[in-house]
């Protein structure tokens, strides 16, 4: 075959392709993206409820339509005139920066320890920490609050916090990505003479930051929306966290959906900053782990 | 600079010991390989040397210091890994840089090392780029310089060229020889290619199985192998070995087949050595060391290797590239005898 006639024939197969690609829309093509059209719906729809009540009189909130009749600004400028929402929104932001900074930080210690040094009882260690992964949030409420009570934690910032400053699930996602950073690494930074907590911080982190920041997102929106262990240690309405807070909107007088709606609302504002901030990192860390939000 | 020494080294991991007793005396500015197959002990002895791993038994003196039980940055050494251990989150400037981190220079003089070494280097225009911009010769060349950048009293290699193409391997091969001649640092570089090792050493040190079975110039090691291992493991293709048997003036190979050559031996059981290029097509009135018959060829361009079937064995031989036998052809081949070696089939050892 001569060179032209290589070019010719290649010429009509790229042409051929358009037409072989559209042919591949089977069955199951359409029913898959029919049921994840449906997934994605039933996604939606609580959010979709949940802006069009905050923009609700408290007459319809009961009336299912997704555009009010008379849209109403009014749940707002209450919520955002009342000062506990902003306290609540505050306390909220305490709580969940310092969780996230100090999980972040603990849990990468101490996965950073379990997956590069070799000392009597690591085993041991690890599966210990592993093993309070299979024990439910629920079963440690109790222990956590006799603990509270005992140390007098009740209604403090500390309280709220103590029981997620460091978690298991992070020392074990960060010591399975530390098995990424070759030893070559640290062995050659300790040649250059860093000790070795300068060797974690400046060479080991640095080259795990998708991780850190996919584990920072989760731990983040895992306290920014956590109820029961922050209504279970605070009576104080001061001290509140903004879920909790946004419930007592509803034991006042009557339940005033509407309210927690427009609370509920205005608290996804950080969580959607986060994301839009983070959005690469998120998705890379959670194609990397595997893991759902 | 410093001479390096190591005094009857062991390495245990667990109950398993990996290197027995290694005895070595490096001078101050030699280029020193170590060469082995994988797994011979080659890296962990690099590593015991760096402090990166804990000396089991023995001693280890690095310009006279003994350094046992020195942490790796108190040992004034400098380590150069196969994988290039750059840190891809930093610039080449600041890669380099590191190793100065913990030193007492001023900030003007840190870079003004940098811009030395980087000039040394012919890397100047690349400092401000990263890792990921960088070809594979030219990372292997920031992990150099970064070594270099402290001024170190040894530099360590650990097959710093084995991820590089064939190529460029040649290329900074060159490169490294190069700068220990301008520089004059000791360096103890481990490969497990005998022509780097060749090529590079001012002495090489062949190791296996966790001991050093020679130490010696290239040429030594060449030439005067102390043992089967080294004579089969340096030169490529491997030297030719016929197991044999004293008897009377000379070694029989097989019942017909006697080398006229009577080496000082205890043993009766003598093999024979002689390198593929040792071996030539026998002409007229050239006495006959080996008939057979052709039976595989490997042209290389300027030279072709022969398979030689002899029946009770096979040899390899290098010929004329354009001009050689066919496979089937019955050739002779001689050798001159200086090149033949004799080894004692039980122990190895060489026998001179
Ligand atoms: N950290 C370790 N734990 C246990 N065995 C090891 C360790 N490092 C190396 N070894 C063993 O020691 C021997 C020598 O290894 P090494 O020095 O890396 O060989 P090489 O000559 O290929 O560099 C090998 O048998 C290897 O399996
Ligand atoms: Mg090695």
């Amino acid at each position: 075959m001569s060179q032209t006639e290589i070019k010719a024939s290649s010429a009509t197969l790229d042409r051929a392709a358009p037409y072989a690609f559209k042919k591949t829309m089977k069955p199951s093509t359409i029913i898959r993206w029919t049921l994840l059209f449906m997934g994605g719906i039933l996604m939606i729809m609580p959010i979709v409820y949940l802006l069009s009540t905050s923009f609700k009189w408290s007459h319809e909130i009961y009336n299912l339509q997704i555009i009010p009749d008379e849209p109403t600004l009014d749940n707002y400028s209450f919520v955002l005139e009342d000062g506990r929402f902003y306290n609540w929104f505050f306390n909220s932001l305490i709580v969940a920066v310092s969780t996230t900074v100090s999980a972040v930080i603990f849990d990468s210690l101490v996965g950073y320890t379990l997956c590069k040094f070799k000392f009597k009882g690591k085993t041991f260690v690890f599966i210990a920490i592993l093993s309070t992964l299979m024990i439910p949030t629920e079963m440690l409420i109790i222990p956590w609050y006799t603990m509270a009570v005992e140390f007098g934690w009740i209604n403090s910032y500390w309280g709220i916090m103590f029981p997620g400053m460091m978690t298991a699930f992070g020392t074990f996602l960060m010591k399975q990505f530390f098995e990424s950073v070759p030893d070559e690494f640290l062995e050659a930074a300790r040649i250059d003479g860093l000790n070795e907590f300068q060797i974690w911080w400046s060479v080991a982190m640095p080259m795990v930051t998708p991780a850190l920041s996919a584990l920072a997102i989760f731990i983040f929106l895992g306290n920014w929306t956590a109820f029961i262990w922050p209504l279970i240690v605070t009576n104080d309405p001061q001290l509140y966290t903004l879920p909790v807070g946004l419930t007592t909107f509803s034991v006042e007088q009557s339940v005033e959906w509407e309210l927690i709606m427009t609370g509920a609302a205005l608290a996804t504002i950080p969580t959607l900053i986060v994301f839009l901030v983070f959005q690469r990192y998120i998705i890379r860390g959670v194609v990397m782990t595997g893991l759902k939000g | 600079m410093a001479n390096v020494i190591l005094k009857k080294l062991t390495k245990a991991y667990g109950k398993t010991e990996v290197l027995h007793g290694i005895d070595l005396d490096v001078k101050d500015g030699e280029f020193v390989v170590f060469v082995g197959p994988s797994g011979c002990g080659k890296s962990t002895t690099l590593r015991l040397l760096a402090g990166l791993e804990e000396v089991t038994s023995g001693e280890i003196y690095i310009g006279d210091n003994m350094v046992n039980n020195l942490e790796p940055k108190e040992r004034n050494i400098a380590m150069v890994f196969q994988n290039y251990a750059i840190y891809p989150h930093m610039s080449v400037r600041k890669n380099i840089g590191f190793g100065l981190r913990t030193s007492k220079l001023s900030k003007a003089d840190r870079e003004k090392r940098i811009d030395e070494v980087a000039e040394i280097l012919s890397m100047t225009d690349l400092l401000e780029r990263r890792p990921s911009q960088l070809s594979g010769g030219q990372r292997q060349r920031v992990a150099i310089g970064r070594a270099m950048v402290r001024d170190p009293s040894v530099f360590l290699f650990d097959e710093p060229l084995s991820n590089l193409d064939a190529q460029l391997r040649t290329q900074m091969r060159l490169e490294i020889k190069k700068l220990h001649q301008d520089i004059g640092t000791t360096i103890i570089f481990v490969t497990h290619d005998q022509v780097e090792a060749m090529t590079l050493a001012d002495r090489i040190v062949i190791m296996k199985d966790g001991h050093i079975q020679q130490v010696g110039t290239p040429n030594e090691v060449y030439q005067t192998p102390k043992n089967m291992f080294v004579a089969q493991f340096i030169g490529a293709p491997s030297m030719n070995m016929l197991a044999g048997q004293l008897d009377g003036d000379g070694i029989k190979l097989n019942q017909s087949v006697k080398i006229l050559a009577r080496p000082k031996s205890d043993t009766k059981d003598v093999s024979i050595g002689i390198r593929p290029n040792a071996l030539r097509i026998a002409e007229e009135g050239d006495e006959v060391l080996f008939e057979g018959t052709v039976s595989i060829i490997e042209p290389l361009g300027a030279e072709a290797l022969i398979y030689v079937n002899l029946g009770y064995a096979e040899v390899i031989a290098t010929v004329h590239g354009y001009v050689h036998p066919k496979p089937g052809e019955k050739v002779k081949l001689t050798a001159v005898k200086e090149e033949i070696h004799f080894f004692d089939s039980h122990s190895g050892d060489a026998i001179y």
